[in-house]
């Protein structure tokens, strides 16, 4: 079983207790009545969805209940780094 | 002719001891589901009588009472003298959200020497004592139901669990006790 660590439990967890919760680092217009459809469209569907490194929310659902952003490798499936919300995006480190 | 309506608890009359393994139905407790930011722990201790517990997966306990950390803003109390816990908070100004869910859980109380190995038939933590110690909570999930564990003993754990769930893990408790 995969191990997640939860920045909030600060410990190693496992995989069951946590769910995804879709891209981070989105924010929300804050001029919400004032946007065309095609732009609420690219804020509220459009994701980069890339191959390789993604930072992503995670919520520890059935432990914490707290959401967090984790960097993942899509490619490995290995967790790079969980950080708590509001922190900015972690140095990753090259040749990672 | 008049109806009457007898009450009667989840998992009433439930009980099990087999192989060095009981499980048994807590009695009846006051429960309050505790939110609170880090500006209102020391008001709300002192009203309840017990400091909160700021560390993930710590509890505090005294006379009968406990609240165990279930997040960086939440606690269940538990007090099995059924004390009005809600009523105890009402007194403090500062912003938080005490909601008494006494009846909403219920308990099962596992212990015996392979408690460790009966909760991992369903729980994928790791439950060694260096892992979860003795006084350590958390929630986490039991097969399909979400559970709140607290380690009572070294070979003692309350299993708190939503009423509609308790049915199912009791029974999964009793399929691993005798699962060997
Ligand atoms: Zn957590």
């Amino acid at each position: 079983m995969l191990l997640i660590h939860c920045p909030y439990c600060e410990e190693d967890r496992p995989e069951l207790e946590f769910r995804h919760a879709g891209e981070a680092h989105i924010a929300r217009p804050e001029n919400m009545a004032e946007l065309s459809d095609e732009e609420f469209e690219r804020f509220f569907f459009i994701r980069s969805n890339p191959k390789g490194i993604v930072y992503e929310r995670w919520r520890h659902i059935h432990g914490c209940a707290r959401f967090f952003n984790a960097a993942r490798d899509t490619v490995s499936d290995r967790f790079l780094a969980t950080y708590k919300t509001g922190e900015p995006k972690p140095d990753l480190g090259k040749g990672k | 002719m008049a109806d009457t309506i007898a009450r009667a608890s989840a998992l009433e009359g439930r009980f099990l001891n087999a192989d060095g393994l009981t499980l048994v139905r807590a009695e009846p407790a006051a429960r309050l589901s505790l939110r609170a930011p880090k500006t209102a722990i020391k008001s709300l201790s002192k009203a309840l009588g017990l400091d909160l517990p700021e560390r993930p997966k710590t509890s505090s306990a005294k006379d009968g009472r406990a609240a165990l950390w279930l997040g960086p803003d939440e606690w269940l109390v538990i007090d099995e003298n059924q004390a009005d816990l809600a009523g105890a908070c009402a007194s403090v100004a500062e912003f938080h959200s005490a909601v008494d869910v006494s009846h909403r859980n219920t308990a099962v109380l596992v212990s015996g020497a392979r408690v460790e190995t009966v909760l991992n038939a369903g729980c994928p933590q790791d439950l060694s004592l260096d892992a979860f110690p003795v006084c350590a909570c958390s929630r986490t999930v039991f097969g399909k139901a979400e559970v709140i564990l607290w380690r009572t003993g070294a070979d003692a754990f309350r299993v708190e669990c939503w009423r509609s769930f308790s049915d199912y893990v009791f029974m999964l408790l009793e399929q691993a006790t005798r699962d060997r």
